[in-house]
C-alpha cells in the first residue's frame, strides 16, 4: 500500500481545521455584536436592539453548536495524528491549550446556557451579563490558541533537551514575537468577518422589504463598525508582514515568489511561480513597490529562497497565491467600505440597490479571507511545525498506515460534508425570516410600508 | 524550588477529577440521548431533550479537559494512548458531533426531523460505545517501543474492549434515567423509573462480569487485588458496591424517590472508577510507564497548576450556578426558539 499516511494526515488536518476555523472566524465577532446590543438593549430600552440580538442568538447557537463538536475535533488531532509532535512539543504548548479550556471553553459553554435558555430565568443584567462573558470567552480562546500557533511559527522560551523542547520562560513562550500581530490580525479579521456577513443580512432584508427598520439598523452599525475596522485590519496586516519579514524570511520570500536575494525589488502582482526552475512565469511586476511595501524602504532587501536549501523552503505556489487572495479581498472591503460612505453622506445607504446587492455578495468575503490569511501563513510556515527546528514530516503518528489515515479522512469527510451544509441551511432560513417582530401592525406603520406578516414567513412556524 | 516539589500526585488528582465530572457530567446526558431512542412520543422526546439543553454543551467541556489534561500532565501518555485507539477516538468525535448538531438540528427542520432524532440517539450510544472501548482497550494495555505505541490501529478490537463498549451504554443509560426521574414527572418519570430498572440489571450483570474477566485476563490485577493483605484492605470496595447495588434498586422502585435514583447511579459510578484506580495504579501506560514516569517537566506542571487551582474552584462554582437557574422540573417551553 503506497498510501502515504505523513501527506494524507496533512490533507485530513486542513480539513478539520479548515471547517472548524469558519466558526470562530464567526462566532468571536458575533458574540461581541451580541453582548454589544444586548448592552444597548440594557442600558436604552429600545426594542429594536432586543429584536435583532434575539435574532442574531438563533444563528449564534446554531454556529457556536458547530463550532464547538468541530471544536473537540481539534486537540485530539495532535494524539491521533501527530503523536511525535506531542511527544516533542506538549511539555511547551500543552499548559496553553489547558487553559484555552480553563479560561474559555466552560465561560462560553456555561454561560451560553444562560444566554439562549435563561432569559426568562435571570434578571436582564444578569442576561446581558451572560453575554460579555460568552464574548469574553471566545476572545479568551483565541488568545491561548493563537499564543500556541505563534510559538510553533516563532518559537522561543524553550530549550530543545533530547529533541523534546521544555520550557524556560513561560512569558516568552507565551509572547513569542509573532504572536502580538496574529493576535490583533486575526481577531480583528474575525471582527471584519462577522461585521460583512451582517451588513450582507441586512442588505439581503432590505432589498426583499423585509423587517426594514431592523434591517437598516445592522447596516448601519456594521457599516459603521466597519470602517474603523477595515483599515485597523490593513495596517495590522502590514505591521505582520514586518514581523513575518524578520522572523520567517523563508515564508515571506515564498508570498512574494522571491527567488533571489535583492534590494529595490517590484512587486509581483501575477505570475506563475516555478519551483523546479527557481524562477516565475508571465510575472506582471510593479518596479520597487515591493521594498517599499515589505520593508516600507525605497532600497530594502528581501531575502530570496535560494538562500535556503530545497528541502528547508515552503511550497511557493500556495502561500504566494493565497496571499494575494487575501489582499485583494482586503481592498475590495476597503472599496465597500468607501463606497458606503458617500452614500451614507448623500443619505442613499438603505436605498441603492446596487450597493445593497454588493454588500449581499460580499458578505462572505471574511470567511475567504480568513481562510486565505491561514493558508498563507500554515503553507508559509512548512516543511516545520516548530519553525525551524522539528519538521513536519517528522512529527506523525509513527504507528500509522496509510489506510488508517485514508478511513479516518473519509470519515471526517463525510460528516463535515453532512453537517456543514445543513447547519448553513438552517441558518439561511432563519435569516430569509429575518428578526421576529412582535406586532406586525406597529412595525408597518413604522417602516412607512406594507410588510408581509413575519409568522407568515416560511419556516417561522416550526421556531 | 519547584525542581524539588512532585507535583504529579497533585496533577493525578486533578485529573482524576476532571475524568469523573466528565463521566458523571456527559455520563448523564449521553444516557439520556441513548434514552431518547425509547421514549414513548413527540412530548416526551421534547422534555427529554430539553432536560440536557442548557447544560450538554458545558459537560462535554470536561472532554477537553480530561484530554488536554492528559496532554499537559502526562503527555508520553497521550501520546502512547491516543494513537492506539486511533479509531475508537474518530468513532467518539463523529458520534459527538451527529449528536451535538442535532440539538440545533432537531427543532427546526420538520422534513428531517427522524434523521436527526436518529443522529442524536445513535450518536449518543455510539460515542458511549467508542468510550467504553477506549476503557477496554487501556485496560487491556498496549504494545508500546521507546515513546511510542508500536502496535496496529485495530489492537484495540478485541472481545472484551467491544464488551466494555456495550457496558459503558448500560452505565449511561442508567445516569441518564437518574438524570430523568430528577427532571421529570407524571408518566414521563414513571417511564424513566423502568428505563432506570432494565439499565440497572444490565450494569450490575456487567460490573459483575467485568470484575471476573479483568483478574482472570491480567495476572497483575488479580495480585493487586486477592493477595494477602490487599485483599483484607480492598474488600470494603466491593462491599459498599453491594450496598450502594441493593440501595439503587429500592430508590429505583420506590415511586416517592426522585433524587435518589441519580445520586446512587453517581455513587456506583464512582465505585467502579475507584475499582479501576486500584487495579491500575501507579501506570498511566498500564504495564509499561507509571504516573511520574509519563510525567510533563515540573515547569509545565507547575505553570499550569497555579491557573488551575485558582481557575478550576471558578468554574464548579459558575458550573453549578447555571445548574442552579434550571433547577426543577423541566418544562416544554424553556426554548429560546
Amino acid at each position: 500500500m503506497d498510501l502515504d499516511p505523513l501527506l494524507l494526515s496533512r490533507l485530513q488536518f486542513v480539513w478539520v481545521i479548515a471547517w472548524h476555523i469558519l466558526l470562530p472566524a464567526f462566532t468571536v465577532g458575533l458574540a461581541s455584536y451580541i453582548a454589544f446590543l444586548e448592552g444597548l438593549y440594557f442600558f436604552t430600552g429600545k426594542p429594536v436592539y432586543q429584536r435583532i440580538s434575539f435574532f442574531w442568538i438563533r444563528i449564534f447557537a446554531i454556529s457556536f453548536g458547530m463550532g464547538v463538536v468541530s471544536g473537540i475535533v481539534m486537540p485530539f488531532q495532535f494524539g491521533t495524528n501527530w503523536s511525535r509532535f506531542t511527544d516533542a512539543a506538549a511539555d511547551v504548548i500543552s499548559p496553553l491549550l489547558a487553559y484555552e479550556g480553563l479560561t474559555a471553553f466552560f465561560l462560553e459553554a456555561t454561560f451560553l446556557g444562560v444566554l439562549l435558555f435563561g432569559r426568562k430565568r435571570v434578571p436582564p443584567g444578569m442576561h446581558f451579563f451572560a453575554a460579555i462573558m460568552v464574548a469574553a470567552g471566545t476572545l479568551f480562546s483565541s488568545f491561548w490558541i493563537l499564543a500556541t500557533n505563534s510559538w510553533m511559527q516563532t518559537p522561543t522560551g524553550h530549550v530543545v533537551v533530547d529533541g523534546r523542547f521544555l520550557p524556560q520562560s513561560w512569558t516568552a513562550i507565551i509572547f513569542s514575537p509573532s504572536f502580538p500581530y496574529r493576535l490583533v490580525h486575526t481577531v480583528s479579521g474575525f471582527y471584519v468577518t462577522t461585521a460583512f456577513v451582517v451588513a450582507g443580512v441586512a442588505a439581503f432584508l432590505l432589498l426583499r422589504r423585509r423587517t426594514v427598520d431592523d434591517a437598516r439598523t445592522m447596516l448601519s452599525m456594521a457599516m459603521w463598525f466597519l470602517t474603523i475596522m477595515v483599515p485597523v485590519q490593513i495596517v495590522a496586516g502590514d505591521l505582520h508582514g514586518l514581523n513575518t519579514l524578520e522572523y520567517q524570511p523563508a515564508k515571506l520570500a515564498a508570498i512574494e515568489a522571491r527567488w533571489d536575494t535583492a534590494s529595490r525589488v517590484p512587486l509581483t502582482l501575477f505570475a506563475i511561480p516555478d519551483e523546479r526552475a527557481e524562477t516565475n512565469r508571465y510575472t506582471i511586476d510593479v518596479p520597487v513597490l515591493g521594498s517599499l511595501i515589505l520593508t516600507h524602504e525605497v532600497n530594502g532587501t528581501i531575502r530570496g529562497l535560494k538562500e535556503w536549501p530545497r528541502e528547508d523552503r515552503p511550497p511557493v505556489a500556495i502561500p504566494f497565491f493565497a496571499f494575494r487572495a487575501m489582499v485583494g479581498l482586503g481592498l475590495l472591503m476597503l472599496a465597500l467600505v468607501i463606497w458606503s460612505w458617500w452614500l451614507r453622506w448623500s443619505g442613499w445607504i438603505y436605498e441603492s440597490p446596487t450597493f445593497l446587492r454588493a454588500c449581499e455578495i460580499m458578505a462572505p468575503s471574511g470567511f475567504l479571507a480568513v481562510l486565505a490569511g491561514w493558508t498563507t501563513t500554515e503553507v508559509g510556515r512548512q516543511p516545520w511545525t516548530v519553525y525551524g527546528l522539528m519538521r513536519t514530516a517528522d512529527s506523525v503518528t509513527p504507528s500509522l498506515t496509510g489506510t488508517d489515515v485514508l478511513l479516518s479522512f473519509l470519515g471526517y469527510m463525510a460528516v463535515y460534508l453532512v453537517i456543514f451544509p445543513t447547519g448553513l441551511a438552517f441558518m439561511g432560513r432563519i435569516v430569509r425570516a429575518g428578526p421576529a417582530q412582535p406586532d406586525v401592525q406597529e412595525e408597518t406603520i413604522e417602516s412607512g410600508r406594507s410588510s408581509r406578516p413575519v409568522t407568515a414567513l416560511p419556516g417561522s412556524e416550526e421556531l | 524550588m519547584t525542581e524539588m516539589l512532585d507535583f504529579v500526585p497533585l496533577w493525578t488528582g486533578i485529573l482524576g477529577l476532571g475524568v469523573f465530572f466528565y463521566v458523571m457530567l456527559d455520563g448523564f446526558d449521553l444516557g439520556v440521548g441513548i434514552l431518547y431512542a425509547f421514549a414513548p412520543d413527540r412530548p416526551s422526546r421534547i422534555l427529554v431533550m430539553n432536560s440536557i439543553a442548557p447544560v450538554w454543551d458545558g459537560n462535554e467541556t470536561w472532554l477537553i479537559l480530561g484530554g488536554v489534561g492528559l496532554l499537559a500532565a502526562f503527555p508520553l501518555a497521550f501520546a502512547i494512548i491516543i494513537p492506539a485507539v486511533y479509531f475508537p477516538i474518530l468513532l467518539m468525535l463523529m458520534a459527538l458531533i451527529f449528536r451535538g448538531v442535532a440539538f440545533e438540528f432537531h427543532y427546526r427542520h420538520a422534513r428531517h426531523m427522524t434523521f436527526w432524532d436518529y443522529g442524536f440517539c445513535g450518536g449518543s450510544a455510539l460515542a458511549t460505545f467508542a468510550q467504553g472501548m477506549v476503557l477496554g482497550a487501556f485496560i487491556q494495555g498496549f504494545e508500546v517501543d521507546g515513546r511510542h505505541f508500536t502496535g496496529s490501529s485495530f489492537d484495540f478490537l478485541s472481545p472484551f474492549s467491544i464488551f466494555t463498549g456495550l457496558a459503558l451504554i448500560c452505565g449511561y443509560a442508567l445516569l441518564g434515567a437518574g438524570w430523568l426521574i430528577l427532571k421529570t414527572e407524571g408518566d414521563l418519570q414513571a417511564w424513566a423509573r423502568s428505563m432506570g430498572r432494565r439499565f440497572f440489571i444490565a450494569v450490575l450483570i456487567a460490573v459483575a462480569i467485568v470484575s471476573i474477566w479483568t483478574p482472570i485476563m491480567d495476572a497483575d490485577i488479580a495480585r493487586r487485588w486477592f493477595s494477602w493483605p490487599n485483599i483484607a484492605y480492598l474488600s470494603p470496595v466491593p462491599v459498599i458496591t453491594a450496598v450502594l447495588a441493593f440501595l439503587e434498586w429500592r430508590a429505583l422502585t420506590n415511586p416517592r424517590s426522585e433524587a435518589m435514583p441519580f445520586v446512587l447511579a453517581i455513587a456506583l459510578f464512582t465505585m467502579s472508577y475507584i475499582g479501576i484506580a486500584i487495579s491500575l495504579w501507579p501506570m498511566i501506560v498500564p504495564h509499561k510507564y507509571t504516573l511520574w514516569e509519563a510525567a510533563s517537566s515540573p515547569s509545565t506542571q507547575a505553570f499550569l497548576l497555579v491557573g488551575t487551582l485558582f481557575l478550576l474552584p471558578i468554574i464548579l462554582v459558575y458550573v453549578a450556578w447555571s445548574y442552579w437557574v434550571f433547577r426543577g422540573k423541566v418544562r416544554a417551553d424553556v426554548g429560546y426558539h
